[in-house]
Parts: structure tokens; C-alpha cells; sequence
């Protein structure tokens, strides 16, 4: 550890030295990281922007480690919150990529879990339990899925409590080893956070992941039949606008999920319709890719039906 | 009797920053860590009592060093050894098993002669078990 009076200019010839850290930058590999996170998810900004902070963070410690400079890990761990099928989980598996790409993370794995992974159903079951998870994601990112169903207070026979107990003392004692991500709704995070304060106070960074807005709704659709060599008709485009911005104002609207769902469900109409309706049985590979309106406009979305 | 069983058995304990390494190393080739203690070194005694199971998913060495401090805390006054199985085609056997720990004071052995038919003496080898 050197001292700062060291550093001002007697051990290096002079306060002239400099690192670049845009060499640095470039060379860690983070621009690709955060470009792949752009292409591959749609939307999200505060969350690219959390990510991007964490980036600098990372590597600004990189280079005072390597220069000597040394200084508390920094905390890292995460709570995300937000709406169903927001991104969360995919978020959290390219944390791990990232987080491992700058040298946070020694392996770079996930390890998902809930709260039926951490908790046991007897005495003396749930800490082997828990230990067992925490073993298994040393060196990774531990993703905690719900994670506020991990306590259950009106039920005394509940040991939920000796899980939280046992995985806050490990986030503590080693927070270089590892990384948790709690991810949950918010309202019920902040009363999760509310009963457990130690909890909130070994989080470092807390996101929400914002509802997608139309556009995005819509890119993220196209995006999925991409992936799966489907293309939409242009007056199937204009359907899946309109099912989208009804769809929205129905209750139970998971944001991609649902999506997903809604365009599963129009391969399986596209399916049926070239199975019966196709003259002779003979289909191109054109209408094998396509989506037509009429797969879309079957939705009971547009029947009016609740 | 310093015992020398296993790899490395010839060189001064490891530290724990050597075995972090070993068993990253075995991680690393995808071979299973695994931790075991006894009390008894004789040397045909090879089945030793396993504390878990074989840590085939663990990635990362620390998972194993948690392990064997908890297994530690239990039976720090036995022989504790970490071993690695390669589970691959034409492997199936331990590639590497070492001792991580050893008892404050280590047994000494005895020599056992057992006469045998024809007066032909047979010899074994005995823990000798201190008085407590």
C-alpha cells in the first residue's frame, strides 16, 4: 500500500504519469459486452446506464489494484425490481458475463434459485441447504428469484428467517467471492427490505426494470420471431400493433412474456391455417415463415373478451 | 509417525493458499473434489468416511475451501484428505488425492507378528492408540 506522498511525483519520476483508460477500457473487452447487452435486449435504460456505471467502477479498481493502490472490494451485490417479464433474469445472466469479463468474478457462472432451493421443511435442514447453494455459486453471480418469499412471518413453523440469516452473513464476509441478485415486484421488495434492514444495507445497487412501452413491446416481438426465422406480413405487423396496444390494457400483462406467449400463440394458428386451408397441402417455404394477420387477428383480444 | 500417504505427503503441509490452488486445478479439468477424514491411517485402510458428497458442481475453489473449514471445525484432530476424480472415458478413478490436514500428534504404528500354520510367521502393522 503506498502512501499518497509517494504517488504525487518521488516514486514516479514526477506527477507525469498517466494510464490510459480508454486503452484500458478497450482492451477489458467492455465495449463488446455493453454493445451485445444493447442488440440483445430492447429497452431498458436505467438499467444500461447501472451497468455501464458498474463498468467504470470495475475498471478504475482494476487499475489501482494493479498499481498498488489498494481499496475495500466495492459492494456489489443487486436488487432488482420490477414488473413479470421485464428482463430481470436476462439482465442477471449477462451481469455474471460482465461482472466476470472485468475481473469481479472469478468464474462467471449462474446459479438461479427461489426460495424453495434456500429453505428446508424440517430443523435442521435448511442450513445444509442453503450452504449447499452458496457453495455452488463461489466465484459466480447467486440470483435470487422472489426473493421476499424467503420470509414468511405469519407462519412461526417457517425457517426462512435461518436462510436470510445465513446468506447475509456470507454477503458480508465475502463479498469478493461472490455476487447476489435479489430480483422481485417492488412494493413487496421494499417490505421485504423494510423487515429485513440488513438486507438493504449490504445491497449496493438497487435497479428498477421499467415496463416496456409500445415500441419496444413491438421491437422485442419482432426480435423473437427473428431468433426463430419467422417474419410478420405487413398487414400482420399492423394486427400485432393493435393486439399489442389492446393487449397492454388488459389485466396480467407480463411485458415480454406475455408477448412470447401472444406470438406462440400465432405459430400455432399459422400452423393449423396451412394445415386445413392450404389448396392440395403443398406450402412454400415463404408461408412457412410468414405470419399473416388472420393468425393474429384470431386473438380473443379483439373479440373483447376479457 | 509423519504419515505419507497421498501426493505431496513428502513436503511440508500445504498451506491453505496451496490447496485452494490444487483444487482449482482439479476444477478446472472437471474432475470431482472430494473431502474425507478418518482416524485410522493405516495404510490398507483406504476407505475413508466422506464428509458430503463429491463436489462435481461447484466452479469454484472456494466453494471446497468452505467446505473443508467446516469439516475442520468437526474433525480437526484427524487426517483430512481432498481427492479428485476424473470421471472421463478410460479415467474413472482418482487422479489426485493429498492430505490437507493432519492430527496434532500422529499416531505411531506397532508391529504385529502372527504365527501362521507351520510355525510361519506373519506380520501386520497396528495403530497404536494412545490412552486418551
Amino acid at each position: 500500500m503506498r502512501s499518497l506522498s509517494r504517488i504525487a511525483g518521488e516514486g514516479w519520476g514526477g506527477g507525469a504519469y498517466t494510464i490510459d483508460l480508454h486503452a484500458e477500457y478497450r482492451a477489458a473487452g467492455i465495449d463488446e459486452v455493453l454493445a451485445s447487452l444493447d442488440s440483445e435486449l430492447l429497452g431498458l435504460k436505467p438499467v444500461k446506464t447501472r451497468i455501464r456505471e458498474i463498468a467504470a467502477l470495475l475498471l478504475v479498481e482494476r487499475v489501482r489494484t494493479r498499481l498498488g493502490l489498494t481499496a475495500e472490494p466495492p459492494t456489489l451485490h443487486m436488487s432488482f425490481t420490477g414488473n413479470p417479464g421485464t428482463g430481470k433474469t436476462s439482465v442477471a445472466l449477462r451481469m455474471a458475463d460482465i461482472l466476470h469479463r472485468l475481473d469481479f468474478v472469478r468464474k462467471g457462472h449462474l446459479v438461479s434459485v427461489t426460495r424453495d432451493d434456500l429453505v428446508g421443511q424440517y430443523i435442521g435442514h435448511t442450513a445444509p441447504k442453503t450452504k449447499e447453494i452458496l457453495k455452488r455459486a463461489m466465484g459466480g453471480v447467486l440470483f435470487i428469484d422472489e426473493a421476499y418469499y424467503l420470509s414468511r412471518p405469519e407462519n412461526e413453523r417457517d425457517y426462512g428467517q435461518e436462510a436470510i440469516e445465513i446468506l447475509l452473513q456470507v454477503m458480508e464476509n465475502q463479498r469478493e467471492d461472490f455476487v447476489v441478485i435479489l430480483a422481485g415486484y417492488a412494493d413487496r421488495m421494499e417490505q421485504f427490505f423494510a423487515a429485513n434492514p440488513g438486507f438493504r444495507s449490504r445491497i449496493g445497487h438497487h435497479v428498477s426494470f421499467p415496463d416496456y412501452d409500445q415500441d419496444e413491446l413491438i421491437g422485442i416481438g419482432e426480435k423473437m420471431l427473428e431468433r426463430q426465422n419467422y417474419r410478420l406480413s405487413p398487414s400482420a405487423r399492423e394486427a400485432f400493433e393493435r393486439y399489442v396496444a389492446a393487449r397492454r390494457l388488459q389485466p396480467h400483462f407480463a411485458n415480454a412474456r406475455s408477448i412470447r406467449n401472444a406470438l406462440d400463440r400465432a405459430r400455432l394458428r399459422q400452423a393449423n391455417r396451412l394445415v386445413t386451408d392450404v389448396e392440395g397441402g403443398r406450402v412454400t417455404e415463404e408461408q412457412l415463415v410468414t405470419i399473416e394477420a388472420a393468425d393474429i387477428l384470431a386473438s380473443r383480444v379483439f373479440s373483447g373478451a376479457a | 509417525m509423519r504419515l505419507t500417504q497421498g501426493c505431496f505427503s513428502f513436503l511440508p503441509d500445504l498451506t491453505d493458499e496451496q490447496i485452494r490452488a490444487q483444487a482449482q486445478y482439479c476444477i478446472d479439468r472437471g474432475w470431482a473434489v472430494n473431502i474425507e477424514f478418518t482416524d485410522d491411517p493405516h495404510p490398507r485402510n483406504t476407505f475413508w468416511e466422506m464428509w458430503g458428497l463429491p463436489m462435481f458442481d461447484v466452479q469454484d475453489a472456494e466453494g471446497v475451501m468452505m467446505e473443508l473449514r467446516a469439516c475442520r471445525k468437526s474433525y480437526g484432530d484427524r487426517y483430512i484428505r481432498m481427492s479428485g476424480f476424473d470421471a472421463g472415458h478410460g479415467w474413472e478413478s482418482v487422479r489426485i488425492s493429498f492430505l490437507v490436514n493432519r492430527p496434532e500428534r500422529e499416531p505411531r504404528f506397532d508391529l504385529v507378528r502372527q504365527e501362521g500354520e507351520g510355525r510361519a510367521q506373519r506380520y501386520a502393522l497396528r495403530l497404536r492408540r494412545e490412552a486418551a
